[in-house]
């Protein structure tokens, strides 16, 4: 009763298919995107910037980025952290060697070059699927572990190889407090949020979900199998690595190469997994689950009144996190989002049965 | 890329190998000894690893599904074991773990397998991955995150053989001997098992084809629990292996990842090509970080077995000895 | 259907509590007490040798609290954070203890320290880095809220090279270097090859990846190579894999000298008697089980069972001590910071005067109950470690027993390398340096 679409007749073709057609949809999304910008940074208290929003926006377009190419496209990766990597380490080259250059360019260039590096190594993708596909993609994870702790060049010759951002500001606006980081990476996932899922809306998603479905059909309908799975790379590769640079320069600070290693890369594929594949609004649910849940586990001893060591929380953690996945894979496999649109479609009907 | 173009890269590919592997000799004579001790050393690792490859293979080829946990399953078993030791002779301690593993084998079925049935291969090696973080997180909740020496008895000290011959002798880790010789009997008792038992005949018959093995009457849930109780035996004995080597402790569970590109170069259906696979990385990477590591400034072992495979999947998508996949449309 | 929807309800109502759970503040600390968290870590490859560590830092502040009443009165909050050695999961833990109002932080890890080095001085935290973290921190000019007490690892690197010189010159010698490709193991790198330069031997680096339990390549390298010396600069698992390949590779342990964070009980007894000959630096202290404050530690804490470690044993281990000094030293400079400022909670900054100003002569050493276990420390603003000293002891496959007199770094060698590494530190973060006044004397270190 809530959410139903009676009254809402569209009469032309680009009202039809606008990004959200039913007046519900599109205001909650405002609403919620107004509230982020105007509200939280009032509201929200340094803990909550710091611990939850910061982490929770950052790692949600990377999982975007992930989601891409793992649920669009089907082509599993388990290298994500690497893209990463090339990221967060071109955009530090490019900020001590071009000071000069805006944030936000700093930030666009390092995608353009975490592209490169994705497109590089996808391009096995056209011969091998499947599973050897995921551990070939843990051969550019290996590869740029090693790279960015060996080279000395890409750490500005650190002796230590631990390498630290220089302070932000983007337009005379500094980018210090953790309101001013959040209204940041605020701006730049919903920017990104919105183009992938209009790419994936048009012409390329398409392509993209048809080489996932079935490529040999794809191929003999006429997409062409190198130009959908070498795009899903260099899209995909573009956002994790503007992904991986804001999570080093913002949440991070100063970093070193193990800050991206494999782990990292199972992080985001459970976040993907968990949201959903193939949905946009999955990628922000996992990451939301993810972030959250070591907290509420480390919260949960006081909670219960239990007193446990830091070791025994630090098991358990892992443990619950272990047997929530298989939880959510045997009760949902398509994930929170399958969830949230299961909800939505009660909503249309409620209070009615049917 | 058809068979025979496929066939001559593979045997290319393999010339290259060998070239590259025996280069260094180009050095000289005198460094035969080390390069000798290199290429042992190398293959001794390979064994190792095809240890706990040969479990991943099993559980691939009967049941299709990856079992990332294989990683995890190693370092249980050995931390039961080791702990066990503490409190019972060594038989004793050896059987309740053997009794742990197959209960292991029985819960990961019921709980997770059965669930999962006609999933996606995705979601089905993701829930193993659920299950390898759940056995890190239980394993180290219940038997401690210490680092435990197993002592099984394998000789230690390394012995030098040919000191008259060469100078400083030809180091043979006797070590590494004995496990490259408790594994070949480990792969005999398994190809006995496969070949010459009515279980084995069965296991096989799943491996081929699910439903026809169903419709002559095989309890494909029953075949599961075996096939998952006979991995976790083989990584009790890589646990016993490796934890004697490295003491037993959680970054165990890591070799396992070192265990992927063993499968990938043997193909994932294969025991064979599980064994030759990890004898071809073992020795990849041990030439590469002696010969070639020092000019790249050390370290590469990590990331050259993943590119040698990696390398080798381009013309060979299926590996050594995997199955051609077949895509019907 | 019932069951799809009460299945879905269950999730979403987990979700929706899980939010609002992690949502909520940590509760504030009561206003009376000092506030001192330790990043520890319990589990993963690094955890052997962090249980003790952990265990000895806890122990001593529950022991100020129950045996003194706290310091001047004031009763010591503290609170573990599990970092796994993990340098994001250390940032994580900083952040959300940051609000409870610390005045001090052990981060444990090189790596970590770096990350935190740029947040501190804007939260007004000190870092109290014992025997890790920058080298270059000494400088306190530009690191003002770094403290690496006791000793960094150039002093380190710098004394090993000076122990194995009395051996015999070492022109023409090679030196192995097997390290963890981690900061921390980086860190001696530009000293050794300073060194290498000017002693005339040959610097063989062999890197070894996390977590280091592949390392039968790197020896076989070191077998090949046959240096006269290798130095272990490992943590966690790395170390007693190390011992083991190198007794599998057949090098003499004597030969071998490992870090004072490389030469503790968890990375020789796997190996137990073949380990038997391996050295290592012993920064001032080793593994004293009998000293006063051993004793009170049993008293006040063991017999009344609110001890922190599993073992009774494990209090006096090398790494027990090492966490336990480093909590004594936190404790010092918050009591130096009460008499200056008010026996009452002190804030960040004034304990980071407390820090800058410590003077722990023999008189005090001995009154806390660790005499022969640590030289006497003068930190100053030029000087933040206040010790550059140490010793070998070595492994005799039961027990550590020292094994040579005390040495101190080479200033001459070490402050040019440390101004100068501050400065790039300084210009690339655009700081300008506190005036600490003339630049340190040969005596002042």
């Amino acid at each position: 009763m809530i959410y139903r679409e009676t009254g809402q007749f569209k009469s032309t073709y680009a009202s039809d298919q606008q990004l959200f057609p039913i007046v519900q949809d599109r205001w909650f999304v405002i609403g919620v995107v107004a509230f982020a910008f105007v509200a939280v940074p009032f509201l929200a208290s340094e803990y909550l910037f710091l611990a939850i929003l910061i982490p929770f926006l950052i790692l949600a377009l990377a999982a975007i980025g992930l989601n891409i190419l793992v649920g669009y496209c089907g082509q599993v990766s388990l290298g994500t952290g690497a893209f990463m990597a090339v990221g967060a380490y071109s955009a530090y080259n490019l900020a001590i060697r071009m000071p000069d250059l805006n944030l936000i360019v700093i930030f666009l260039a390092s995608g353009a070059i975490a592209m490169a590096f994705g497109v590089l190594f996808g391009i096995p993708s056209l011969r091998i699927k499947g599973f050897y596909l995921a551990v070939a993609t843990l051969a550019a994870q290996f590869f740029v572990d090693w790279l960015f702790a060996r080279v000395k060049w890409f750490t500005n010759d650190s002796s230590s190889g631990s390498v630290s951002a220089p302070p932000l500001q983007v337009f005379g606006y500094g980018i210090e407090t953790p309101a001013q980081q959040y209204l940041f990476v605020l701006a730049f996932v919903c920017v990104f949020a919105l183009a992938a899922r209009n790419l994936t809306r048009g012409a390329i998603g398409r392509a993209w979900m048809a080489t996932r479905d079935m490529d040999v059909a794809a191929e003999v309908i006429g997409i062409r199998p190198m130009a959908a799975k070498l795009s899903a790379f260099a899209v995909s590769s573009f956002i994790v690595g503007v992904a991986g640079a804001l999570w080093a320069f913002i949440r991070l600070g100063s970093w070193e190469p193990l800050a991206f290693d494999v782990n990292r890369s199972f992080q985001l594929l459970f976040m993907v997994i968990i949201g959903g594949l193939g949905s946009i609004l999955g990628s922000f649910l996992g990451a939301a689950f993810i972030v959250i849940l070591p907290l509420v586990l480390n919260q949960l001893p006081t909670w219960l009144g239990i007193p446990l060591s830091t070791a025994m929380i630090s098991h358990l953690e892992i443990m619950i996190f272990g047997a929530l996945i298989v939880f959510f894979l045997i009760v949902e496999p398509r994930g929170l989002a399958r969830l949230w649109a299961i909800g939505k479609e009660k909503l249309r009907l409620w209070p009615f049965p049917h | 890329m058809n068979a025979a173009t496929s066939r001559n890269l593979t045997i290319a590919f393999f010339v290259l190998l060998a070239g590259a592997a025996i280069s260094p000799m180009v050095a000289g004579p005198a460094k035969f000894p080390q390069w000798l001790e290199v290429v042992l050393g190398g293959l001794m690792s390979g064994v190792l690893y095809s240890l706990v490859a040969i479990g991943l293979v099993l559980i691939f080829k009967a049941s299709g599904v990856f079992n990332f946990a294989q990683g995890a399953m190693v370092l249980f078993a050995a931390l039961s074991l080791v702990r066990l030791m503490e409190k019972m002779p060594f038989l004793a301690a050896l059987a309740v773990t053997v009794a742990i593993m197959v209960a292991l084998a029985f819960l990961i079925e019921f709980l997770v397998l059965r669930r999962l049935v006609n999933q996606d291969p995705i979601v089905l090696f993701m829930a193993t991955l659920g299950v390898a973080y759940f056995l890190d997180g239980f394993g180290q909740t219940v038997w401690g995150s210490d680092i435990y020496t197993l002592q099984v008895g394998m000789p230690k000290e390394p012995k030098i053989l040919f000191e008259n011959t060469f100078e400083g002798g030809i180091l043979v880790s006797m070590e590494d001997v004995v496990a490259a010789v408790l594994a070949a009997i480990m792969v005999g008792a398994l190809a006995f098992f496969f070949q010459k038992t009515a279980t084995g005949r069965a296991l096989r018959a799943v491996a081929d084809d699910h439903q026809a093995a169903q419709s002559i009457g095989i309890p494909l849930n029953r075949i599961w629990v075996i096939v998952w109780s006979v991995a976790g035996l083989v990584a009790l004995v890589a646990g016993v292996i490796w934890g004697s080597k490295l003491g037993v402790q959680f970054s165990l569970s890591q070799v396992a990842l070192k265990a992927l590109p063993v499968v990938i170069l043997g193909g994932f259906t294969s025991i064979p090509g599980a064994i030759i696979g990890g004898l071809i990385i073992g020795l990849g990477e041990k030439i590469s970080e002696v010969y070639l590591g020092p000019m790249l400034g050390g370290g590469i072992e990590n990331w050259f077995a993943y590119v040698l495979a990696l390398v080798f999947l381009l013309f060979r998508p299926e590996g050594l000895f995997g199955e051609r996949h077949i895509d019907r449309v | 259907m019932k069951r799809i929807l009460s299945k879905h309800a269950t999730a979403l109502a987990l979700a929706v509590a899980g939010a609002f759970g992690a949502a909520q503040d940590v509760r504030a600390q009561s206003s009376n007490e000092i506030f001192i968290p330790a990043l520890v870590y319990r589990t993963g490859a690094y955890a052997p040798n962090g249980v003790p560590w952990a265990d000895g830092f806890v122990d001593y502040i529950k022991l100020v609290n129950e045996r003194d009443g706290g310091v001047n009165g004031i009763k010591l909050a503290y609170e573990e954070c599990e970092t796994g050695y993990a340098t994001d999961r250390g940032v994580e833990c900083y952040e959300r203890l940051k609000s409870k109002k610390p005045v001090a932080f052990s981060p444990l890890s090189t790596g970590i320290t770096y990350a935190l080095t740029d947040k501190a001085p804007g939260d007004k935290i000190v870092l109290i880095t014992g025997g890790y973290g920058r080298a270059d921190s000494v400088d306190g000019a530009v690191f003002q809220w770094n403290f690496p007490i006791f000793g960094t690892y150039w002093d380190g690197a710098d004394i090993l090279v000076q122990h194995v010189k009395k051996k015999g010159p070492l022109k023409g010698k090679k030196i192995a270097l097997v390290y963890h490709d981690s900061p921390y193991g980086k860190e001696p790198i530009p000293v050794l090859e300073a060194l290498a330069k000017r002693e005339g031997f040959e610097l063989i680096k062999l890197p070894v990846t996390h977590p280091g339990v592949e390392q039968k390549a790197t020896w076989l390298q070191v077998r090949q190579q046959r240096p006269d010396y290798v130095f272990l600069w490992g943590w966690g698992v790395m170390n007693s894999t190390s011992i083991k390949e190198a007794i599998a590779v057949s090098y003499p342990r004597l030969q071998m000298y490992g870090v004072w964070w490389a030469a503790a009980e968890p990375d020789v007894e796997p190996a137990e008697q073949a380990a038997k000959g391996y050295n290592g630096l012993a920064m001032g202290h080793s593994a004293e089980h009998d000293r006063p404050i051993h004793k009170d530690m049993i008293k006040y804490l063991y017999d009344k069972g609110k001890g922190t470690a599993a073992k009774k044993e494990e209090v006096g281990e090398v790494l027990y001590n090492r966490g336990m000094l480093s909590a004594m030293m936190t404790v010092e400079a918050i009591r130096k910071a009460q008499e200056k400022f008010g026996k009452r909670v002190v804030t960040g900054e004034e304990v980071r005067w407390g820090a800058e100003n410590l003077n722990i002569d023999a008189a005090r050493i001995k009154a806390l109950g660790v005499d022969g276990m640590m030289v006497p420390l003068k930190t100053s603003c030029n000087d933040h470690g206040g010790a550059h000293s140490a010793r070998i002891h070595t492994w005799d496959g039961k027990q550590w027993s020292y094994t040579s007199d005390m040495y101190t770094s080479d200033p001459k060698l070490l402050r040019p390398m440390i101004e100068a590494s501050a400065k790039k530190y300084a210009d690339e973060k655009k700081i300008t340096p506190a005036p600490c006044g003339k630049a340190m004397t040969a005596s002042a270190q």
